[in-house]
């Protein structure tokens, strides 16, 4: 009966804990309360762990080291509530909610990855507050803008993507630096249908010769024989619509076959710092998803971001995140106050200087973003994208190192 | 298995206060205070903030989910893991439908596939039994994600649905609290009925049942299809407020499991055991997360290993226990009291 008694006892003692510890929480009533909900378990929270949550960690960092936002009764410092969604639409809504209607937030941060977002925009729209979107690539951006004054897009449509890619392919064929034969294969999941199906017009329409094509399951541990088969298909490029463990297992494959075509493109994670570290100089000239212009600001950013957070930040998503709170940061600033239409409105009305450039969202929309990038020196330079000028010359893929 | 046997005794149909349906005062007591606790659920929203709104609606959801799924599993004692697999069923209807029919006539539609697709399901697999229905059932889901995952890249469709229905929460908490009601009187009529009597038999033992004369597959299947459109109706309802449905989402096996393990900590042999489940499970979970947002699972993992050391037999149990000792407490004093007059 001792034991249990202690177990009860623990258990009291740890709930107390917790209420002590949010009454702590809500004490200074200076302070502007910014609300995070992302996945911290489940399906999706490693992507969440790299390009969602450290982010906004470096940006409250920031912002207290130079006193806080300047608003027009004087600085306040920030604090960030966040919560774990769990990777569930319920769990998203809930906490939204929780964050809108118990914990009063003054903002609250976009949410992680297309569907979340989409099932949150209601509640955003019915507490006024602008929901900025992140991680949300949707073919449906005009009549969702139509439906939620608050919402805004910072990335593109998935045709987009695999325009962009399959035009850089065009681009070193009439060239003449590469053959119009091309091996394709994509994940049978989510973006990589997508992906695969937006890409096949297209690459017809470009005079592309699909010399094999194929899709795998979302999970399939070995890819030997798809890149064996692609191999054999003897392509001049090879174009994968992949996923985080299949981009990774696709290159490791491609590098033992010898898949030596002098165009390589892998979409979602190549982006990201461990592949570079996976693979080092054989990653070289790999193109993928995504991409950066290689400029000191951003270098600046890479390093605060390793300083503040622990983790690298990514070549694709995290610095427009990062430019995105920027926007924020000046539209509250700009207006003076935590009045959530007047800062919507401001971000309807205005552009805004970032880390990644000069960035407009007047129409929901953003500008400018970018597509394709490739590994060069270490770096994932972007070598195309929508609005922007000024790109990397793409490189051919000599061998795997 | 004592407890077990209690309920397993039949309705005393026989003794009847005359009515025609066979429907005891005790009955009428019983619904009548079930009327009372569903209308004072329906004032809930009206008087709650958003928070409170959507704990609600997730406390109506499992409780649809958790009492259907324990209308079948509760009696036979098949642990079915298939609820993601009609719930996600009931979500793509409507998703995919919405441009040809209206919502409600999707609904329906909904309710009805489920019951087919579970028809379909039950007679080809309730004939296996133990584990291997446990193991089947789990990998349904997969099968019909897979499946939709094969169609959308074969007619090049767009991997996430878009589901536009304006609904506010006020209304899906009272679709969805109206669906738990039909529930509950089905369950209720279920349990009064010779199928109810047979399932309870068959859960004890099915060879039992088989001697018997009871015709058990039929009994089983008719069970399957009637949890399993509750839950393809539950998904219907509840995907215009996701907005957005992805196979992923939609067919998570996170939902089966803790629809099983809300009803299992309720207790699975009375018809309002989900229930006393799905409370406590919704308000600890929200709990923990809302002040533990960086460790819900290892907490949750925590409240597991408590909750099976302190109430291995569900809230009903405790409910159960605590009445019977307070039953034999009185006695106790009674007799004291006898004794003490007696004496005196």
């Amino acid at each position: 009966m001792r034991r249990r008694e202690l177990l009860k006892y623990g258990a009291a003692t740890t709930v107390a804990a917790s209420f002590g510890q949010r009454i702590a929480r809500a004490a200074d009533p200076s302070v502007i309360k910014f609300g995070v909900v992302g996945p911290k378990t489940g399906p999706l929270a490693p992507g969440a762990a790299v390009t969602h949550f450290p982010n906004f960690k470096l940006w409250a960092y920031e912002i207290n080291q130079r006193g806080g936002l300047k608003l027009k009764d004087g600085m306040h410092k920030v604090e960030l509530i966040e919560y774990d969604d769990r990777t569930q639409p319920p769990e998203t809504i809930k906490a939204v909610e929780r964050l809108a209607t118990v914990d009063k937030v003054d903002f609250i941060m976009p949410v992680y990855a297309t569907g979340f977002n989409l099932a949150v925009a209601p509640i955003y729209a019915k507490y006024n507050y602008p929901l900025v979107t992140q991680a949300c690539v949707t073919d449906q951006m005009d009549q969702l803008i139509k439906r939620y004054p608050n919402i805004f897009f910072v990335q593109g449509s998935t045709t987009s993507f695999a325009q962009a890619a399959i035009d850089i392919l065009k681009k070193l064929k009439d060239d003449k630096q590469i053959g119009n034969k091309v091996a394709v294969v994509n994940v049978a999941d989510d973006f990589g249908i997508e992906l695969a199906n937006a890409g096949r017009p297209i690459f017809k329409k470009a005079g592309f010769d699909i010399v094999y094509d194929k899709s795998y399951p979302l999970g399939t541990q070995d890819l030997a024989p798809v890149v064996k088969a692609a191999k054999a298909a003897n392509p001049d490029a090879f174009v994968a619509w992949s996923y985080p463990p299949d981009t990774f297992g696709l290159a490791e494959q491609a590098k033992i076959e010898g898949l030596n075509v002098k165009a390589y493109y892998s979409a979602v994670a190549t982006a990201f710092p461990g592949f570079y570290q996976k693979f080092g100089p054989a990653a070289e000239n790999v193109l993928g998803a995504g991409g950066i212009k290689d400029t000191p600001e951003i270098r600046a950013y890479y390093k605060a971001h390793k300083e503040a957070t622990g983790v690298d930040a990514d070549y694709w998503g995290s610095p427009f995140y990062y430019s995105l709170l920027q926007m924020i940061t000046q539209s509250i600033e700009g207006v003076g106050s935590m009045d959530l239409k007047a800062i919507t409105a401001y971000l309807k009305s205005h552009t805004f200087k970032t880390i990644v450039g000069e960035l407009d969202i007047r129409n929901q929309k953003l500008d400018k973003f970018y597509t394709v990038g490739q590994w060069q020196n270490g770096f994932f330079n972007a070598v195309a994208g929508v609005g922007f000028t000024d790109y990397s010359p793409v490189k051919l893929k000599t061998s795997w190192g | 298995m004592t407890s077990e046997a209690q309920a397993a005794a039949p309705v005393p149909v026989t003794k009847s206060t005359g009515h025609r349906l066979g429907i005891t005062g005790r009955e009428w007591r019983n619904l009548a205070i079930a009327a009372v606790l569903f209308a004072l659920a329906a004032v809930v929203p009206l008087v709650g903030s958003g928070y409170v709104q959507s704990i609600a609606i997730s406390i109506a959801i499992y409780t649809a989910l958790a009492t259907s799924w324990m209308l079948f599993s509760g009696p036979t004692n098949y642990i079915s893991l298939a609820t993601a697999a009609f719930f996600g069923s009931g979500m793509y209807i409507v998703a995919g439908g919405l441009d040809l029919a209206p919502y409600p006539v999707l609904v329906l539609l909904a309710g009805v596939a489920g019951a087919l697709f579970a028809a379909v399901v039950g007679l080809a697999t309730l004939r296996i039994s133990g584990v291997y229905f446990v193991i089947f059932s789990l990998g349904l889901a997969e099968l019909v994600r897979q499946i939709i995952t094969w169609l959308q890249h074969v007619l090049g469709t767009m991997s996430g649905l878009y589901v536009y229905v304006d609904r506010s929460e006020e209304m899906f908490f009272w679709q969805l609290l109206a669906l738990t009601a039909v529930v509950y009187l089905v369950g209720w009529w279920i349990g009064r009925s010779r199928l109810g009597f047979a399932l309870r038999i068959i859960g004890n033992d099915e060879l039992v049942a088989v001697h018997c004369g009871i015709n058990t597959a039929r009994a089983k299947v008719i069970l399957f299809v009637i949890s399993s459109t509750f839950a393809a109706i539950a998904g219907a309802l509840v995907a215009p407020r996701w907005s957005y449905v992805e196979p992923t989402i939609a067919f998570s096996p996170f939902l089966s499991f803790q629809v099983v393990i809300m009803a299992l900590l309720g207790g699975v042999h009375r018809l309002w055991g989900p229930l006393l489940g799905v409370i406590p499970f919704t308000l600890l979970w929200e709990l923990i997360s809302a002040n533990f947002p960086a460790q819900t699972t290892l907490l949750l993992g925590a409240a597991f290993l408590l909750i099976v050391y302190f109430i291995p037999n569900g809230v009903v149990g405790l409910i159960e226990d605590a009445l019977r000792q307070r039953g034999e407490w009185l006695k106790s004093l009674r007799l004291l009291l006898v004794r003490r007059s007696r004496d005196a």
